[in-house]
């Protein structure tokens, strides 16, 4: 075969290129033609359909996307904003914060520990590839049904995947989500969120400045993993037309060894200073990091691609461009520097390679053997790729969906009656306790983990000597999304703001991960359209921007697709970690009150579907100057030590809440209803803005003074004590019996 | 002049920053040691951390062993020289032959973390001076391949002769033969042990404080010695 060199494709114009196979549209193609002035070569195709693809290029999202800029609250706290590998917060004392939430949920379907481990891999790299150390990860989780043949496949390798590389890289992983529903047994989510923490001089960009500049790959040797896996993977469906399973050697194999020492190897080259630009390989691999760091630079670059360190020697520069193979990192190094580069890459045993260098000119040229495979401007393969309008709709059964009140199913008549849903809820899967899994978790390492899960929010300690710290907590529920994908983006925003509130951290930035079906059929266009705008409206109103994130469409099998999921996580400071907020109850005598106001609010709710497999009606109202006014009580009570424990009220509504807050603690609660209520309501129902919370007996008038002046409503629902959950005059149920009912549930599923 | 403890870094160390934060609680100074080091830099004890040495590709701890600096440990640790295990570093001690038996896979399959409850049986090593026979502490347990195993005649010696020093209580986590969690050798001068008590020794981050004892036990027994 002969090599398909830019003189060779100029003196070809009319050579047949697989440009369809390759995912490209024919007026992308054409586009790329004219750009070139020519037909591409071989490497180029490669090169554009991979950064041209949904994941790479975010062609069907942008247009949508760009209103978390337009409407971004203006925030001092906001160092590095969205655009770059991951946003950056300043958290005071001279500390800068980074994170990111992204998706790795089509391969982790395809080979579940592969998928869900490299997805782990992935985030860690943005994250030092901005220059900060990487302190903890997170993981939201969305699978079908719980008793599901399937889900026995997917969620066991998932979770062991995360565990196996997650624990073996050292990051603690302190919190998450896990949610079945039937509507992701062939698209399972598998979102994973990394938080890392620099001082502010540290922070690095992707950029490649500086003629003469060397660039650097190192880690990892490359070898055929991942090849096409961003275009092809991430952007369609996993079968051929006959069925028979195409893709699958698409997915690439982590090494998490690898990775620990790239990020010990990387934070000592920052710390030597001898890094201009970094850019980490992930999704299109090399094709992806030459024309990132090229685009944002001053000039050209010229790759010398045949000194690229290979796992096989067979690849063609196609494949090496393509490649996916993990744990590698690219940087741009002043020449002076080069030798103390690689001797730091020595000292960690981490192969270095010099493959090219930064060019005054303004071309991204690739040789091969000496011979020209590339020659384009990085600038239209990085980001001047195609952006779509697509068409979108409110869907026709939206209406229905909506009148189909919850409101008007069958409610518990009897007192007994009500018992038994209380435990038919708590125990559901989706509201049981996850131990199953998130034992298989480190969250000790490193050892400044405050809070993990199951508490609301992760906490981390980022100064020993003045307990600095953060919280972040990721959240998202489809169901009220599908109801009102506008609120229901809104209410994942406000359920993570309110989770790091209750921890008693104020809540800074955001960052999302956006799940969708096919953005081909207008009605989930229209699901992405609300649920962005909803999502940019809520942040500019409490003033948390968004800092960065990831889209995933084509989460649809035929033509079912997911609910709509934008899983939303929010970032927290807190100046003195040591007065951090847990959600156990642990004295006898405390007074646990409700904070916000509780309506008859079930659509969406986790009543409705445990007990009537139902989902319909309107979601749970919002109102985001109550959820703020909420975190400030909350905040101001953790600072001012008057509550002991804070939950906050999401799905599966109070009881739920109490449930966890009482089972953790080792504690009862004895319940009243409070006036105005009937117990069901009080129990069941998902109003939002709401948290319970205890306060010991000498902060009552303190607490309830300071709700009153601040015009939050605050009712005395309850007082902890005994062994049981008593709801006077309606039932009582053993704690023994909560717990036992709680974690019965995924062992039993699971093993 | 400070009591000095050595923790060494092989490549895939995780817990090692954690062992420096107990061995600087404890009131020692802890002191890097590099896994390529030759020499020990004059430190008064070794703490092997927890991670994954080498990726624990071929075995855990199998590689580890063969570093140069584990050359050095084992001469030393073998002329008295305190040196303590942890997890990973417990691997390492049994692959080196300091300690007898192995660990193996978790008889479950699964990674496991979770607070465990431990009985120390023997209180009068160099890790565990500070407590007293028969305490019952709490401390994070976190591995994935952390049965202990040894042949009935080796478990047999161990228990006869006082060097089982710590015990699962509750459920035993692992599978672990006679539910040892961790052992000493003949001198009391090492120590293994699965579980992390550099995980407990501060209420913020950890179950409880009752690792420090490991930390203060051997700084105790270091002063009295000099």
């Amino acid at each position: 075969m002969t090599l398909d060199t830019v003189k060779h494709a100029a003196a070809t114009p009319d050579t047949e290129l697989p440009w369809a196979e390759l995912g490209l549209k024919q007026d992308e193609y054409e586009r790329i033609r004219a750009i070139l002035g020519r037909r591409p070569t071989g490497a180029e195709l490669a090169m554009y359909s991979v950064m041209w693809s949904e994941h790479c290029s975010y062609k069907s999202s942008k247009v949508h996307l760009k209103q978390f800029g337009e409407k971004a609250p203006a925030s001092d706290a906001l160092l590095v904003g969205i655009g770059e590998q991951a946003g950056v917060v300043d958290v005071g004392q001279g500390y800068a914060v980074t994170f990111k939430v992204e998706s790795h949920n089509h391969p982790s379907y395809v080979e579940p520990y592969q998928g869900a481990a490299t997805g782990i891999g992935g985030i860690v790299r943005d994250i030092i590839a901005m220059g900060a150390r990487p302190v903890a990860v997170m993981d939201p989780l969305r699978f079908g049904a719980a008793d599901h043949p399937d889900t026995k496949r997917v969620l066991p390798g998932v979770v062991a995947g995360i565990g196996g590389y997650g624990n073996c890289l050292g990051l603690p992983n302190i919190g998450g989500e896990v949610v079945f529903d039937d509507c992701y047994q062939g698209n399972p989510l598998v979102n994973a969120l990394c938080v890392g923490v620099m001082r502010h001089e540290d922070i690095h960009l992707a950029k490649a400045s500086g003629a003469g500049n060397k660039v650097i790959l190192y880690g990892a040797r490359t070898g055929g993993d991942g090849i096409g896996g961003a275009s092809i993977l991430a952007s369609e469906t996993f079968e051929d037309a006959d069925g028979k399973p195409a893709k699958r050697p698409a997915v690439q194999v982590g090494d998490p060894f690898q990775e620990k020492l790239l990020i010990e190897s990387t934070l000592e080259l920052f710390a030597q200073d001898l890094v201009v630009g970094i850019q980490d390989l992930g999704a299109a691999g090399l094709s992806c990091a030459t024309s990132e760091l090229a685009s944002n630079g001053s000039g050209g670059m010229r790759v010398e691609l045949d000194t690229v360190p290979l796992r096989d020697s067979s690849l063609s520069p196609e494949e090496i461009l393509m490649s996916e193979s993990q744990e590698r990192m690219c940087a741009v190094v002043e020449p002076e520097k080069v030798e103390r580069f690689l001797a730091v890459c020595e000292k960690w045993d981490v192969i270095a390679t010099v493959i090219g260098e930064v060019t005054d000119g303004d071309r991204l040229e690739i040789f091969w053997h000496g011979e020209q495979i590339v020659d384009v401007p990085p600038r239209t393969v990085a980001h001047e790729g195609p952006l779509l309008n697509r068409p979108f709709a409110r869907p026709a059964w939206q209406d229905t969906l909506q009148a189909d009140d919850a409101g008007a199913l069958p409610r518990p008549a009897t007192a007994q009656e009500l018992r038994e849903q209380v435990l038919r809820l708590v125990a559901s899967p989706n509201q049981a306790a996850k131990g199953w899994i998130t034992d298989q978790y480190d969250k000790y390492v490193l050892g400044n983990t405050v809070l993990a899960q199951p508490e609301d929010g992760g906490m981390i300690r980022i100064d020993e000597d003045t307990n600095l710290g953060v919280a972040i907590a990721t959240d998202g529920n489809g169901r009220y999304a599908k109801l009102d994908p506008y609120a229901g983006a809104q209410l994942a925003f406000a359920e993570s703001y309110r989770n790091v509130a209750a921890t008693g951290a104020k809540p800074l930035a955001v960052t999302d991960c956006l799940n969708f079906g096919s953005p081909e059929d207008p009605a989930v266009m229209w699901q992405f359209a609300e649920a962005t705008r909803g999502l940019a409206d809520a942040c500019q109103a409490l003033g948390t921007p968004v800092t960065g994130g990831n889209v995933s469409l084509y989460n649809q099998t035929g033509e079912q697709a997911i609910h709509p999921t934008p899983v939303v996580g929010v970032l927290g400071v807190i100046d003195d970690v040591t007065r951090r907020t847990p959600h156990a109850f642990r004295e006898a005598g405390q007074l646990v009150y409700l904070l916000g106001d509780t309506r008859e609010e079930f659509g969406g709710s986790a009543w409705s579907q445990v007990i009537h497999n139902h989902l319909g009606g309107l979601p749970p109202q919002v109102d985001l100057e109550r959820e703020r006014l909420l975190a400030e009580i909350l905040i101001s009570a953790s600072r001012d030590g008057m509550i002991d424990a804070a939950h906050d009220l999401s799905d599966g509504g109070l009881v739920q809440a109490v449930t966890e807050s009482a089972v953790a603690g080792g504690v009862g609660v004895r319940l009243v209803v409070p006036d105005g209520l009937d117990a069901f309501t009080f129990l069941f129902s998902e109003s939002a803005g709401r948290a319970i919370v205890a306060v010991p007996r000498s902060e009552e008038t303190r607490f309830t003074d300071m709700c009153a002046a601040r015009g939050l409503p605050a009712a005395r629902v309850g007082v902890i004590d005994g062994e049981a959950i008593e709801v006077q005059g309606a039932f009582g149920i053993p704690l023994a019996e909560l717990r036992a009912a709680r974690e019965a549930t995924l062992p039993a599923l699971f093993g | 002049m400070s009591t000095r403890v050595g923790v060494v870094t092989f490549p895939g160390s995780l817990d090692d920053r954690d062992a420096q934060r107990a061995v600087r609680l404890a009131g020692a100074e802890p002191v890097a040691l590099w896994h390529r080091d030759t020499s020990l830099h004059q430190v008064d004890a070794v703490i092997l951390p927890g991670g994954f040495s080498y990726g624990d590709y071929l075995r855990c701890g199998a590689i580890a062993r063969f570093s140069p600096v584990m050359e050095t440990i084992i001469e030393q640790a073998r002329a008295g020289l305190p040196v303590l295990g942890i997890c990973n570093g417990f691997q390492v001690l049994c692959e080196s032959h300091l300690l007898p038996g192995a660990l193996t896979r978790n008889d479950h399959l699964h990674f496991i973390c979770r607070d465990q409850r431990l009985r120390v049986e023997n209180a009068s090593t160099a890790w565990t001076a500070d407590y007293t026979a028969g305490q019952e502490i709490t401390i994070p347990l976190k591995n994935g391949e952390g049965g202990y195993v040894a042949d009935e005649r080796t478990l047999d010696e161990l228990e006869a002769e006082g060097r089982v020093v710590f015990r699962y209580l509750d459920r035993n986590p692992n599978g672990s033969r006679r539910d040892i969690a961790g052992v000493t050798n003949a001198a009391g001068n090492v120590v293994g042990l699965m579980p992390h008590p550099e995980h407990a020794v501060e209420s913020l981050t950890g179950p409880t404080t009752d690792g420090l004892g490991f930390f203060t036990s051997v700084l105790k027994k270091l002063v009295a010695a000099s």
